[in-house]
Parts: structure tokens; C-alpha cells; sequence
């Protein structure tokens, strides 16, 4: 195992972590929370193949992880939104119950 | 030395990580989580992304927890009280092996392709470099994540804003 598959398979695991979390949780916050964690695991594959991949490039990663963070940033801006949103309708932010949308 | 500063990380970044998804407690979830954020910046380091790892923490650790924080705050119905009501343990059961069928599918792939790793030394970037970067061939997705932020943020206010009746 080089240290390429080593930083690779640390982000499997975070991944599987965010997974994990954001269905196993009912708390709206907490399966956010999971996503946020699966979409830093993308952002550590992206610098680990820059820094450790077969044809380095000067900049790549880097700005890839710079447009990822802030794309990310205004999801989790939206997401609270929708979750405070959803508070002051029933009154709980428990995922079982918001299923007004339900067929 | 290198590998001995990779396993630190690693294990602060999954402990935390671990721990905050299994805690009862929504706030020491949430502050777990900036320990997490905080240790994947300090990978960013350690791999020389000095820029990343400094967007990182300003993002994450900072902007993001606050926001986080924030509505769990604000959707609390009883002051003080932040445990949550325990999940059913078949749920747990089912997402904790969902997660570790999906981690143990993509470790065996990672595992089992030839990555060649780079001889050659890490890349250095500096920031002016990741600048004349954005303002020049990347500047097109720079002016559509900027419209992306905005459009995002405008309509957040929208969607949590109260409205008068």
C-alpha cells in the first residue's frame, strides 16, 4: 500500500462515516452534518491525487477544492434554511414526520 | 516522521468524525465536527494544500459550524435540552452496514488498482499562482460560482425568512 492508496482509503472511510450518520440520524441537522462529511471526503481525494497522482499539475487541485468548499458552503447555507423552515411549520425537525409531501 | 504525522490526522479526523455521528447530544455532535473539520484542514497541510487547508478552516471551521450552531439553536423547543430522542436500533444497524458495505466496496477497489504514485517532488502553488489561475483560465467558473453563492444565500434568506401575515 503506497501513500496514495493510504490517503484514498482515509477518505473511504469518512465517506462511509458521513454515510453512515445520515441514515442512521432522524435529526434534520445531523443528516446535513453526514453530507458535509461525504462531500471533505471528495475534497481530500482531490488534493491526494494532486499532490500524490501519476502527472502533478501546479493548481489544479487546489482550485477544484476552492470552487468544491463553496459550492458546499452554499448548500449548507440553503439546507439550514430548509431546516429552520420546516421548524416552524411542525414545530420538530425530525425527518419521519415531514412527509406532508408523501403520495 | 511523515507517516507517523499522516496517522495522527487520520485518526483525529475519523474519531471525530465517528464520535459526532453517534453522540446523543446535537451540540457536542456539532463541535466534534469542527474538531473533524479542523484535522482535515491540518491534512491539507500536511499534503501541502496551504491554501485549501486556510479555505478550509475559514469555511468549515468557521463559517459553516457557526451556521450549524445556529439552527440547532433556533430549533430548540425546550431551552437547554439538546439529547435527542434515541433512533430505533434496526435503523442504526441498517445505515451503519449500509456505510460499511459501501466503504469495504470502494476500499477494495482502491486496493486492488495500480496507483503510481509521483517521484517527482510535490507541487508548490502559491497564492499569487492560484490567483492569475482564477482571474485567467478559470475566471468563467469563478463568475458562476460567485452567481451560484449569491443565488443561494438570496434564497435562503427567502426560504427562512418569516413572513408577515
Amino acid at each position: 500500500m503506497n501513500i496514495l492508496q493510504a490517503c484514498l482509503l482515509l477518505s473511504t472511510l469518512l465517506f462511509g462515516i458521513g454515510l453512515a450518520g445520515a441514515l442512521a440520524r432522524g435529526n434534520a441537522i445531523l443528516v446535513l452534518l453526514g453530507i458535509e462529511l461525504m462531500l471533505n471526503a471528495a475534497n481530500l481525494n482531490f488534493i491526494a491525487f494532486w499532490r500524490f497522482g501519476p502527472t502533478p499539475t501546479p493548481a489544479t487541485g487546489v482550485i477544484f477544492v476552492i470552487f468544491s468548499i463553496a459550492v458546499a458552503a452554499a448548500e449548507a447555507a440553503v439546507g439550514l434554511a430548509l431546516v429552520i423552515s420546516i421548524y416552524r411549520h411542525q414545530k420538530n425537525i425530525r425527518l419521519e414526520e415531514a412527509d406532508r409531501l408523501k403520495g | 516522521m511523515i507517516n507517523f504525522a499522516f496517522a495522527l490526522i487520520a485518526f483525529l479526523l475519523l474519531a471525530s468524525a465517528a464520535t459526532a455521528m453517534a453522540l446523543r447530544n446535537i451540540i457536542h455532535s456539532a463541535l466534534l465536527l469542527v474538531v473533524s473539520w479542523f484535522s482535515l484542514a491540518m491534512f491539507y497541510l500536511w499534503a501541502g494544500a496551504e491554501f485549501a487547508a486556510f479555505a478550509q478552516v475559514l469555511i468549515y471551521a468557521g463559517a459553516i459550524s457557526m451556521v450549524v450552531l445556529f439552527a440547532v439553536l433556533l430549533t430548540q423547543r425546550t431551552l437547554g435540552d439538546f439529547t435527542l430522542a434515541p433512533e430505533s436500533r434496526r435503523r442504526a444497524l441498517a445505515a451503519v452496514l449500509a456505510g460499511a458495505a459501501v466503504a469495504a466496496a470502494m476500499a477494495y477497489a482502491v486496493l486492488n488498482s495500480s496507483l503510481a504514485v509521483a517521484s517527482t517532488p510535490a507541487p508548490t502553488v502559491t497564492v499569487r499562482e492560484i490567483g492569475e489561475q482564477l482571474m485567467g483560465p478559470q475566471a468563467a467558473a469563478l463568475l458562476v460560482v460567485g452567481a451560484i453563492l449569491t443565488v443561494a444565500l438570496v434564497g435562503a434568506v427567502v426560504i427562512a425568512a418569516q413572513e408577515k401575515k
